[in-house]
């Protein structure tokens, strides 16, 4: 079997595409995670493609289905955005031995294909459907859906990994060389972390809106609180500490205006689902969590990097194309978990959304109001990767659980959960999904 | 702040000709009378690959915006930081943006919206590379 990467055609990508053909009759029901770390000890047991099968496992019990029915596994394949195995470093060979191997031997230590999964996972006896959704949880969740959907496949996994390994993320390989090669220079000699695009548009936000950075901190004090309420987390499991006010605007600059809390922390992690159709997912342990929509957006800038125009018009054209599907407005969201890695976009997403009314130039200002949990208006109850870590999954494991009603200390009180929406990364570029409680 | 040296390939062997000549070049569909920047094998408005050229620009622009680099991850600029990173926006067309580490400008104190002009400066390997300086009231 060779897994094909999703086509194009798969991704909801158009303004005026109606109410999404398969609103309702696709559901999530199964969720699993495996042990997060801060990077990968060598040991076979805590490789990428281990804790990935750990989380496989966990979504197939937590769903309580049998795994010969399961029918399909879509798997994001790229397990890392920053750190990569060096060439010419030695082979872990006793980690790549202790596996049933692929034709590439890092396949389970810093990348996964659905072959070695398979190859790994020998009660998956009946996947007649395997697909690639390269990027994010979020493009795999979309790819998901829509399988299902159009009946390839009834009952199908999902998981999106991360590894990480010793040395400093993106520090190796052109970055490092004396000389670049003449194209990528025209962009790449000025030396920009990645977080600078990100920073640059936050800082013509600040300038047109009259804001700060100093705005930001009750976001991340918030998305702290609500990490450390989340158990399969970075910041749960390994370092409990609260995100005070001082403590971020204390932190050091990374690319002035954004700190070093404003980039998420790069970890080892896996994150699996367990969907199905609406009507299978009835019969299954957990309460079904409908699909009402998804939605991509792939924008580019017109030059270097985005200007703030762009990213308003995206994120509202994101939005249009979220709630069209969907069949709903801005009106009917319990909550959001928009992604936040790096957390000054969030708020474009959150404007764009047009959440609780708020317009343009309006997020950070809501930020200083009652955001919590608890509250009217939850803003990224999940906490998301400024929470837990560098996952972009935590937003989509919290809008299942807060739909079941099983998000634990985490569950959002001062609104019913009925309908959600997660999904990103980035402002001109990411999928989305809206999740509802209720198929109708 | 000495940059990275720069190897020319093919395609981008006219700009960086250009540049040791002290003429800042962009690419340019005539087919749609429009610039682009970073260039590309084909014209990102009509897709056509043979209606590319190489077009002189004035060299003048204003600074759109700027972040302050603390944290970089090319090796060679390290010992400079923290630097100024800022985005110009081309008189010619103010959609099409450069880099710019705006020599002379102290960090953190940028004038945004202040006109600039292109200078040329050597890079590790003496290729020349545009940059940018603010043109004195
Ligand atoms: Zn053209």
């Amino acid at each position: 079997m060779t897994t094909p990467t999703a086509p194009d055609a798969m991704y909801r990508n158009d303004e005026g595409l109606g109410i999404w053909e398969h609103r309702g009759k696709v559901a999530a029901v199964g969720v699993g995670h495996g042990p997060t770390s801060r990077r990968w000890d060598g040991r076979p047991e805590t490789c990428v493609g281990a804790i990935s099968i750990q989380a496989l496992r966990k979504a197939i019990d937590d769903a309580g289905v049998a795994p010969e029915q399961i029918d399909g596994l879509v798997v994001v394949p790229v397990t890392t955005t920053g750190a990569f195995w060096e060439e010419g470093k030695p082979l872990p060979m006793d980690v790549i031995e202790s596996f049933n191997q692929t034709d590439d031997p890092l396949d389970g230590v810093a990348k996964l294909s659905a072959e070695w999964l398979l190859a790994n996972m020998p009660e998956l006896t009946n996947v007649q459907f395997t697909m690639y959704g390269p990027g994010c949880m979020s493009n795999a969740l979309n790819v998901t859906a829509q399988a299902i959907g159009d009946g390839r496949t009834h009952t199908c996994l999902v998981v999106k990994s991360w590894h990480n390994f010793e040395g400093r993320y993106y520090q190796s390989g052109a970055n490092v060389e004396d000389t670049l090669p003449g194209t990528a220079a025209m962009t790449r000699l000025w030396g920009g972390p990645a977080s600078y695009g990100t920073a640059l548009q936050f800082a013509e936000y600040c300038r047109k809106y009259g804001k700060t950075h100093e705005m930001m901190a009750p976001f991340m004090e918030n998305s702290r609180r609500n990490g450390l309420m989340f158990p399969e987390g970075y910041w749960a499991q390994h370092r409990p500490e609260e995100l005070g006010r001082e403590d971020y605007l204390a932190a050091r600059w990374i690319a002035k205006p954004a700190n070093l809390f404003d980039n998420d922390i790069p970890i080892m992690m896996s994150g699996a689902y367990l969907f199905s159709t609406a009507e299978r997912a009835a019969d299954m342990k957990q309460k079904p969590v409908y699909i009402l929509n998804h939605a991509s957006s792939n924008a580019r800038p017109r030059s270097l990097t985005p200007t703030l125009d762009e990213v308003e018009a995206e994120t509202a054209r994101t939005a249009r194309k979220i709630y069209e599907g969907a069949g709903i407005t801005a009106d009917d969201l319990s909550f959001e978990n928009m992604y936040d890695g790096f957390s000054l976009f969030h708020q474009f997403h959150l404007e764009g959304l047009g959440y609780r009314g708020i317009g343009f130039g309006d997020a950070l200002d809501f930020y200083q109001t009652d955001i919590s949990i608890e509250g009217p208006n939850p803003v990224s109850p999940s906490g998301g990767n400024v929470g837990s870590g560098r996952s972009r999954v935590w937003m989509h494991t919290d809008c299942i659980q807060q739909l079941q009603g099983r998000a634990g200390p985490r569950q959002v009180t001062g609104v019913k959960p009925e309908v959600a929406v997660s999904g990103g990364p980035m402002p001109l570029g990411g999928n989305f999904t809206v999740w509802s409680a209720s198929p109708d | 702040m000495t940059k990275q040296g720069v190897v020319p390939d093919s395609f981008s062997q006219p700009f960086w000709d250009a540049a040791n000549e002290e003429r800042l070049v962009i690419q340019n569909c005539h087919a749609c009378d429009r610039l682009q920047h970073p260039p590309a094998e084909t014209c990102r408005d009509c897709g056509a690959g043979d209606s590319l050229e190489w077009k002189r620009v004035s060299g003048r622009g204003t600074i759109y915006n700027y972040g302050v680099v603390h944290d970089c991850p090319v090796r060679l600029l390290q010992q400079d930081q923290p630097f100024n990173l800022a985005v110009i926006m081309l008189d010619d067309d103010p959609g099409i943006q450069m880099f710019s580490h705006l020599p002379g400008v102290p960090v953190d104190d940028v004038p945004v919206g202040a006109a600039v002009e292109v200078i040329f400066e050597p890079t590790a390997n003496g290729q020349l590379v545009p940059e940018w300086r603010v043109i004195a009231d």
